[in-house]
């Protein structure tokens, strides 16, 4: 190939971009790697200096022309500067690609700077970062402005403007007001959708003159100074214009997420969902023949998946067939099937028995089935059992699985192979509604959450079958237990989905009784207008139903009904509630008693003003979307701290609950520490899926941990924190006669403080390991601090205001 | 949900002392060893080892509580077992003395078992009705939050200041540096307040700084009362009287504080007599076992 043609153009140079060039480089394919910023690895360049980077999944081979191991993030991208050397791989540095327009094999790709390549296949390793937004005002190319921050102890007396205003932009102002006089330029009249925390610490910050504020303002043009050393920035606002000279401009205004370029190159989504991802064949070739997606972008977080990844993809698009580098893992795992046939073969078969997973592409099915478990429980074993809190989707290659239905007419459903089970847990959140057991020939495939979450949000057919049984399931195990299956099938058709933001007024006091609401996840709180007050009378969990009041009575609305959380409900209209009452005379019973049951608990309510007020304030505090919360009594508190030393001392010298800080009312304090949320916000983005529920309900972080701090930031209760591990402490005798090291209780010397070891997420694990329950609730020696699930914050507020 | 200590477990552990405390008074009351009651007889051995095994274990509690993975009972269990056996203690070794007292060890154990014990109970009262107290004086704030506040309340005054007569500044100053919180061990329980301020001192030709206490902030917001009612200018009387409610939030404040610092104490202070006294015990007691068998 001559001039600008290539045989492979390589988009991204992060590690799966640098593999895939360093492959085609030694194989000897023309080829080229283009990389917008000035280096490679760019995301691997901005973390913290010294940072350890992991190298997981340990059991996946890393098969790649370059090295990767886990170690500091500088042996690392020294490790992959020398391979780029070596390899003589043909690599662009500064070239934004803009468009790829084409496909195989005539692509033709514009960059930023007007100029344009051509190749015959293109591999796509941009990642999810995208890029971050520009300010957009003439002047923005100059070398005073960065749009990312390191260190900001690196800058001293400076004068620094830092635009934008989200938590990126407040904790960098924050953190380099400490040395720097900094201005912060806010395009809105005041911060919002930022957490609260550092709403505070900036409003203070502003208030107390160690940071300055221009709010309504934005940058207008960037300039030097007359003698070139500094620059000025020109900012109009409602004050008028103004020009501020400056050493630095770092922007904090986001980033364009990488889809809509994705989608200009003719790539197709399966959805509009945002987390939806790419199509992709199981050799990472898009919706446009030629075009191939790895890493990140494809849905595949981890660096050493995205480095094989660029290995296999040059592999395919020099039309060569090579098996995945999981190969032998999936082999090992699908060693426990009778089918006796290759790893292709068998997966397609399992495919095809299970219709949920028949809409699925083979790559998506491939990743499903390596993180899924497939088990051929033994006739009669349990396959998990009613309230355990564990979350994982199960479907049935072969045999049966009997499923106890009803509340106290209990009944066995039999499940054959190709149905699912489990969904209600997965979509709830919340404890298994129900017991399983594996009948005679039982083959299982048990998925974990995230990865069916994944297809959930990307595949519209494997998330209408599963809403589809979910709504049935949910009818039948509140109202129908002896219901055939058909005939929930047509009363699910006739409910909805629906789904409401927190705060939302489900319905209002009043309004007509049209509907009935099972809450699928989230939870609501309900309130009644009492001397022209809004009074928080009850709070109801996730599993249960509101509304049946005026559906029974034939009434208005008794009562408004609130999301406290992001709450899903399944609403069934006043029609099919009806003919389901007819056909069940034991479910009118049933209705009315929990309508007697509510009304009493109203009553009972309504004569403790306060206790509507102490229902308000712990929603508030997120607790209508907590499975167990740590609780202190301060009227029991002594403040000895024992609980946060019982935690540390369990939990390798780190404490991971804050007994002082988080807020009070009417004697109830709610220390930071985790509530193990039933859809848990850290397990949102987690790249190695460390982040696991076990089945009496904790959230804990397993070691496979990376720690690469999504989670902490991704909690919306800052209950987690990124730690090491503290040295091993001598024994109780050691210390009382010898006086060797730390005591119990004492934190480790200051001096062995330097951080060793990877720095790893670290949060309330429930003492899963120890037995016996939470070392805080254990350790406290007046009774003050206890661990509840909210569906005993009704009692507790009777205790409490009672 | 929340039980106290004294509750804990319906008070099992109180049923378990009384019958302790019964056992002992019934077998004192039947016994006729023939001499006067003492701790040699076959009884008062008995009530004896029993006094003693029931010492060592109440001593364990301490390694109870450091024992943070134990699975042996909750910290709180072992607690109200403490408090209501080492109750019942008194009755077990008064017995066993044979109410026979005198000037030696044995008689020395006996009393540091009556302070330790005493200095317990004091322990449980202040520990049922301080943290409710230290909970209303906190209002939902944290320790760390107070003193947010009180810096931010001294920020803002010298901000006022800025604009007036130098003394006013100097004087605020002066009253930031001379706060005192705690302070000796007597001042933090009593929860006295030994501030001071430097103000002008009044009459003469230069201006003289004297020191002055300052309790509840009373000097300062003394003399700032008298320059208001003194000032004809407009401006520096509305400044004073800002200054005149920033001082006041701060008495609130500094009041608040103390009475934190004050009320932890009482709930640590019991602790610096009860566990040096046990361990005097533990060590009186020792010698009055090794003396009776060597004397025998």
């Amino acid at each position: 190939m001559t001039g600008n043609r290539y045989k492979i153009a390589i988009v991204g140079g992060g590690p799966g971009g640098l593999s895939a060039a360093a492959h085609a480089a030694r194989l000897g394919v023309a080829h080229i790697l283009l990389e917008g910023s000035p280096a490679h690895a760019n995301t691997i360049q901005r973390y913290q200096k010294g940072k350890h980077v992991m190298a997981e999944p340990g059991a996946l081979p890393l098969r790649s022309d370059l090295g990767f191991e886990a170690g500091t993030r500088e042996a690392i991208l020294e490790a992959w500067e020398q391979g780029l050397a070596g390899q003589q791989i043909n690599v662009r540095y500064g070239a934004e690609v803009i468009g790829i327009q084409g496909a195989a094999p005539d692509f033709s790709i514009t960059l930023k700077d007007g100029t344009g390549v051509s190749a015959e296949q293109v591999i796509l390793a941009i990642g999810v970062q995208g890029n971050p937004r520009r300010i957009g005002v003439p002047g923005e190319d100059l070398p005073v402005v960065q749009y990312t921050l390191d260190d900001p102890d690196e800058y001293r007396d400076e004068t620094i403007v830092v635009i934008g205003a989200g938590d990126a932009a407040i904790e960098n102002a924050l953190a380099l007001a400490r040395q720097n006089r900094v201005l912060i330029v806010n395009r809105s009249d005041e911060f919002n959708r930022v957490k609260e925390g550092n709403l505070n610490l900036v409003l203070k910050a502003i208030e107390d003159r160690r940071l300055e504020c221009a709010y309504k303002a934005s940058g207008t043009c960037i300039e030097r100074t007359t003698d070139g050393r500094r620059y000025v920035l020109a900012l109009a606002g409602d004050q008028g214009e103004s020009r501020i000279e400056c050493d630095r401009i770092i922007a904090r205004i986001g980033a364009t997420p990488p889809r809509r370029f994705v989608e200009s190159c003719g790539i197709a989504f399966p959805g509009p969902d945002p987390a939806a991802l790419p199509v992709l064949s199981s050799r990472y070739e898009s919706s446009v023949p030629g075009l191939y997606v790895i890493g990140a972008l494809g849905g595949y977080p981890l660096i050493k998946q995205a480095m094989n990844q660029g290995y296999e993809a040059v592999e395919y698009a020099l039309g060569r067939t090579i098996a995945p580098a999981d190969e032998p893992l999936l082999a090992a795992k699908l060693k426990i099937l009778p089918f006796g046939l290759g790893v292709d073969d068998t997966l397609a078969l399992m495919q095809a028995k299970i219709p949920v997973y028949s809409a699925i592409n083979p790559l998506n099915f491939r990743e499903l089935i390596l993180g899924s478990r497939i088990t051929a429980p033994g006739l009669g074993e349990v396959i998990f059992l009613k309230n355990d809190y564990t979350n994982s989707f199960f479907s049935i290659l072969a045999g049966t699985v009997e499923i106890e239905v009803g509340e106290e007419r209990k009944s066995r459903l039999t499940l054959g192979p190709g149905q699912f089970f489990g969904e209600m847990s997965l979509l709830s959140g919340r404890r298994r509604s129900a017991t399983s057991w594996a009948g005679a020939g039982c083959v299982l495939i048990e998925a974990p959450r995230r990865e069916i979450n994944r297809l959930i949000s990307s595949v519209e057919g494997v998330r209408r079958v599963i809403d589809e049984h979910f709504i049935a399931r949910a009818i039948q195990t509140s109202f129908a237990p002896e219901a055939s299956y058909d005939d929930l099938k047509a009363i699910a058709a006739s409910a909805r989905l629906r789904r409401y933001k927190p705060d939302e007024v489900i319905f209002a006091e009043g309004d007509e009784a049209d509907s009935l609401h099972l809450i699928r996840s989230g939870s609501v709180a309900v309130a009644r207008d009492i001397g022209g007050r809004d009074v928080v009378t009850s709070y109801v969990a996730a599993g249960n139903y509101v509304g049946e009041m005026g559906l029974v009575s034939r009434t208005g609305r008794s009562a408004t009904v609130r999301a406290t959380v992001t709450t899903e409900t399944v609403s069934l209209d006043a029609a099919t509630f009806h003919q389901l009452l007819q056909k069940n005379p034991g479910l009118r019973d049933q209705v009315q008693a929990t309508v007697r049951r509510r009304l009493a608990e109203n009553t009972r309510m309504e004569g403790q003003p306060q206790s509507g007020d102490l229902i308000s304030f712990l929603m508030q505090q997120g607790l209508g979307e907590a499975t167990d919360v740590l609780l202190i009594d301060e009227t029991l508190c002594i403040g000895c701290d024992n609980c946060e030393r019982a935690c540390a001392e369990t939990h390798a010298g780190t404490s991971r609950l804050d007994r002082e800080a988080g807020p009070t009312f009417a004697h109830i304090h709610v220390p930071t520490s985790c509530r193990h949320c039933e859809d848990p916000h850290c397990m949102t983005d987690c790249p190695p899926d460390a982040i696991g529920r076990a089945p009496n309900g904790e959230v804990y972080i397993r070691d496979n941990c990376i720690g690469c701090g999504n989670c902490e930031r991704n909690c919306p209760y800052g209950v987690i924190q990124m730690a090491t591990a503290a040295p091993e402490k001598p024994g109780l005798f050691n210390w009382l006669l010898f006086g060797a090291g730390p005591g119990p209780g004492q934190a480790k010397d200051p001096a062995d403080q330097d951080d060793r070891g990877p720095k790893k997420a670290v949060k309330c694990d429930m003492c899963r390991d120890l037995g016996g329950g939470p070392a805080c609730v254990r350790a406290c020696p007046t009774g003050a601090a206890i661990r509840i699930s909210p569906e005993k914050f009704v009692q507790l507020i009777h205790d409490t205001t009672g | 949900m929340h039980q106290s200590v004294l509750a804990y477990g319906r008070s099992r552990y109180l049923w378990v002392a009384l019958a302790v405390c019964a056992a002992a008074v019934a077998a004192y009351a039947l016994d006729s060893p023939g001499v006067p009651p003492n701790g040699g007889t076959g009884l008062g051995y008995t009530l004896g080892t029993l006094g003693a095994v029931l010492i060592l274990w109440l001593m364990s509690f301490g390694i109870r509580k450091r024992a943070y993975a134990s699975r042996a009972g909750t910290v709180q269990g072992w607690l109200s077992a403490h408090v209501y056996l080492g109750v019942s203690l008194l009755v077990v070794v008064t017995l066993h003395t044979g109410f026979q007292v005198g000037w030696n060890v044995h008689t020395l154990a006996y009393v540091l078992l009556w302070i330790v014990v005493a200095s317990g109970v004091f322990g449980v009262l202040v520990y049922l009705r301080y943290p409710r107290l230290l909970s209303n004086n906190r209002g939902s704030q944290t320790k760390d939050q107070l003193l947010g506040d009180l810096a931010d309340l001294d920020a803002r005054c010298l901000r006022v200041t800025a604009g007036m007569p130098a003394e006013f500044g100097e004087a605020l100053l002066a009253n930031r540096d001379r706060t005192l919180l705690g302070g000796t061990a007597f001042a933090l329980l009593a929860g006295q307040d030994r501030s001071q301020i430097l103000l002008p001192a009044t009459g003469g030709a230069t201006v003289l700084y004297q020191a002055l206490p300052n309790p509840d902030q009373a000097a300062l917001l003394d003399w700032l009362g008298h320059r208001l009612a003194a000032s004809s200018d407009g401006g520096l009387s509305r400044q004073l009287q800002e200054l005149l409610s920033l001082v006041g939030a701060r008495r609130t404040l500094l009041a608040r504080l103390r009475r934190d610092a004050q009320l932890k104490a009482w709930l640590e202070v019991w602790l610096y007599v009860h566990v040096p006294l046990s361990f005097g015990l533990l060590a009186a007691l020792i010698a009055h076992v090794v003396s009776v068998f060597i004397y025998w």
